[in-house]
């Protein structure tokens, strides 16, 4: 096993992913070594780290990792919707204490993949991820908000 | 005012079927219950010292009849026949039993109610002027904000998480009656001299361990931007509220660390690329929620009344406030009788309130967060029959901002958190002010009793504030001054060592022995403690 | 005496430890000495109990169990407030002594 392995998650950790490309086999680096190294090209973003630093390099990048190391820490919530602001489009995955209750807020902040510590029960998590039928608020997602299929013409 | 659609009621429906889903989870043991605990939180649904506690949101305040008696038929259906009105205009239940819970939220549904986010670390209710639409020196109806507001907050998949609970109160008059500035973010909606309207925002307000005024950080927010300056307020807070400490971690101690400058620097880069992305809804969005709160058909009538009956009188003169038309009155229903528990209603008491609203004020009632009800629209010639109603049912007592009118939290009553009871301080000095006579006397005054440092009953805020303490083992109470949640806003100095409770009654006494000797005319408690100073109190406390 | 006392999981309802299983009244607490961790472990994994602990508390002649803690005397007994709704108690002199 590499080093940088230590890192990240294998694809085979990942148990729910919304997209259809092929699965970033790469280790992350810190955010701090993905600045410093020109060629990498998976990055793992901690709670206290700055997630606008990456945005000069989003081009490189095919995975990023927002780690949440307790499931109460919010942080990674912003990181994912600044990153998709920012026109990032590829992997976000969503590693560490990933519950079946947050899944929903996940995917609308911009999250397309997800490596919890614990496997989640795949019915509970499929239930969770369906929540939602409409949505009050803009956010990473494309989906069109309640107050604007109100006036929809 | 406000009512669902099919997208509103689909969300509240959808909300009830969740948590039914994490309670079954729960009791099968998928969830521990550290799994479990924000998620029954985020439903109001709280472990507290006799059993689960359920807190069920009144948005701003506002309620119909048919909600208040579905408030009842809970409070004898699945508690023990009352409810609590809580300082955040909402109503708590002492004794909910975890199994009920989901489908107490489904009878809340079925009324267009719930107990969304009524607690955790998200944002929380949003609270309002419990005259809004009613008072004459507003600048609009505050409430069509708050219910854009609501919605936007509801389910907010950002900021579900945010380092600690998120509090936000909207006003719009120069008056503040709702703590504006104590809360994270409080919203005064403003008229400019062209005649725009706009939000000023406060942000960093609170009470708990660490009470702070919040300071201006935006003097004027286009409306249409409203949704999009709170979200640049909220991202800059999530990402960098501390969360190494849960007592440094409100907004207050970031502004704070920051400076109120740098924070406003940070909230501004960040509205400007929110403005960028594209966050607010659409304008129109607005416009369709204000048209629920349109005047009632307000028809002429007598604009005097008959104050031959001096104990009408004195309610109308203590209970009542002006109005924007002026041939009604707001009516203030104490839920303050003498030697009473602050905010406690009965099923019964809740279904006259109820009646009332339907039969004397357009069908609408209000929470205020002194914990008490409102009938805003009561025609002046309807008075003396909705007084002798509420007198009739123990509703009567002409109190209100008098020191009978006392806010107490929940206290080591009922509150897990609680180091001290604060009830039955309650109950002993209204009795003693009522009993000698000295209600009227003394006149406005503010006293705020809170059974631990977070401060649920605003004793920061109280022209008298109690504190309750662990002192060894037994219940101690620290004395302050100074308060105010008003307009003119100010945190409570404490006096000195704290006192038992004979002693902590003994020493209300003497401070308004003190006011009363020192007063000029016309001055309240507390314009006289800010005139002399706290000196004079202590000589007569300790000296 | 060191006694157990959590919620019920269900309910909410304040519970004592009882030896064999949870009761809602405080004169049923047995003395559990060093067994507490062993038995909050296993009765927390079992969901018979929600969020429990150890807490003191003495015995008097009679046999009424009183917690050391004004906060788990209120849970014995109920808010000092509302005495028409507090746990039935065979120790009818419990509000002399929970504050």
């Amino acid at each position: 096993m590499d080093k940088a392995r230590d890192l990240g998650t294998s694809p085979d950790e990942v148990q729910f992913r919304f997209r259809d490309d092929e699965p970033v086999d790469h280790g992350t680096v810190t955010v701090d070594a993905a600045i410093d190294q020109s060629n990498a090209a998976a990055v793992r973003i901690e709670p206290g780290d700055d997630t606008r630093l990456l945005l000069p390099f989003l081009d490189r990048l095919a995975l990023v990792e927002v780690n949440f190391p307790s499931f109460g820490d919010g942080r990674g919530y912003s990181a994912a919707r600044i990153l998709r602001e920012a026109g990032y489009t590829g992997e976000l995955r969503a590693v560490g204490d990933v519950l079946i209750d947050q899944l929903s807020h996940m995917r609308r902040c911009g999250f397309d993949s997800f490596a919890p510590d614990k496997r989640l029960d795949e019915e509970d998590a499929a239930r969770a991820f369906a929540t939602w039928d409409n949505v009050y608020q803009r956010a990473a997602d494309a989906r069109r908000t309640i107050p604007e299929q109100r006036h929809e013409a | 005012m406000y009512q669902y659609d099919s997208y509103d009621q689909a969300m509240v429906d959808a909300r009830v079927e969740e948590f039914r889903d994490q309670a079954r989870r729960r009791l099968e043991g998928k969830l521990t219950e550290d799994q479990f605990k924000p998620l029954r939180l985020m439903n109001g649904l709280y472990l507290q010292l006799h059993a689960y506690m359920l807190r069920v949101a009144v948005p701003y305040g506002t309620l119909n009849s048919q909600q208040m008696e579905a408030l009842a038929d809970i409070a004898e259906k699945y508690d023990r026949g009352y409810g609590h009105f809580t300082t955040r205009q909402n109503i708590q239940y002492n004794w909910i039993k975890l199994e009920d819970a989901a489908d107490i939220l489904a009878d809340l549904s079925r009324v267009e109610m719930h107990a969304i986010q009524t607690s955790g670390n998200c944002i929380r209710n949003i609270s309002s002027d419990h005259f809004a639409g009613a008072a004459a020196d507003e600048v609009v109806d505050p409430r069509p904000y708050a219910e854009l507001l609501r919605q936007w907050s509801s389910f907010h998949p950002e900021f579900t998480y945010l380092p600690r609970k998120f509090k936000i109160a909207v006003i719009a008059s120069e008056k503040d009656r709702a703590a504006m500035r104590l809360h994270d973010i409080g919203i005064r909606i403003v008229r400019r001299d062209a005649g725009e309207i706009g939000a000023q925002f406060y942000v960093g307000g609170g009470m708990g361990r660490t009470p702070m005024i919040a300071p201006l950080v935006r003097d004027f927010v286009p409306l249409d931007q409203l949704i999009t300056y709170a979200e640049a307020c909220l991202r800059v807070y999530n990402r960098y509220g501390r969360r190494d400490n849960k007592y440094k971690a409100r907004i207050k101690i970031l502004v704070h660390e920051l400076g109120a400058a740098e924070y406003t620097r940070q909230v501004e880069e960040e509205f400007a690329h929110m403005l960028a992305v594209g966050v607010e809804p659409p304008r129109e969005e607005l416009a369709r929620i204000a048209t629920y709160f349109a005047d009632p058909a307000f028809a002429e009538g007598p604009k005097t009344l008959d104050r031959s009956d001096p104990d009408f009188a004195l309610w109308v003169d203590r209970n009542t406030h002006r109005h924007k038309h002026d041939a009604y009155v707001s009516a203030v229903i104490s839920l303050k009788p003498v030697g009473g528990i602050p905010g406690d209603a009965t099923a019964d008491q809740m279904r006259l309130v109820a009646k009332l609203a339907r039969d004397y004020s357009f069908d609408e009632l209000r929470v205020m967060h002194t914990q008490n009800l409102l009938l805003p629209h009561v025609r002046i010639a309807d008075l003396h029959a909705v007084w002798t109603a509420l007198d009739q049912a123990g509703l009567g007592a002409p109190n209100m901002d008098t020191i009978e009118d006392i806010i107490a939290c929940p206290g080591l009553d009922y509150c897990s958190l609680a180091n001290a009871r604060s009830i039955p301080l309650a109950q002993r000095i209204s009795e003693r002010f009522a009993q000698a006579g000295r209600t009227e006397v003394v006149g406005e005054l503010k006293l705020k009793i809170s059974g631990c440092i977070n401060a649920c009953g605003h004793h920061h805020a109280g022209h008298i504030g109690i504190l309750g303490v662990d002192k060894k083992g037994t219940e101690n109470y620290q004395l302050s001054l100074g308060g105010s949640e008003a307009e003119d806003v100010s945190l409570a100095k404490i006096t000195g060592p704290g006192f038992d409770e004979d002693g902590v009654i003994a020493a209300v006494e003497k401070v308004t022995d003190v006011y009363l000797a020192s007063r000029t005319d016309g001055e309240r408690f507390l314009d006289t403690y800010r005139r002399i100073g706290m000196e004079p109190f202590k000589e007569a406390l300790y000296g | 005496m060191k006694i157990l006392t959590g919620n019920d999981l269900r309910s909410g309802a304040v519970t004592w430890w009882n030896g064999t299983g949870w009761s809602l009244f405080v004169d049923d607490a047995v003395d559990v000495g060093d067994e507490a961790e062993e038995i909050l472990a296993r009765e927390t994994a079992a969901r018979r109990v929600n969020v429990p602990y150890a807490i003191e508390a003495t015995i008097d002649a009679a046999g009424h169990v009183r917690p050391a803690h004004i906060k788990d005397r209120v849970r014995a007994l109920g808010p000092t407030v509302r005495r028409d709704l507090a746990v039935p108690t065979a120790d009818k002199t419990g509000w002399d002594w929970v504050i």
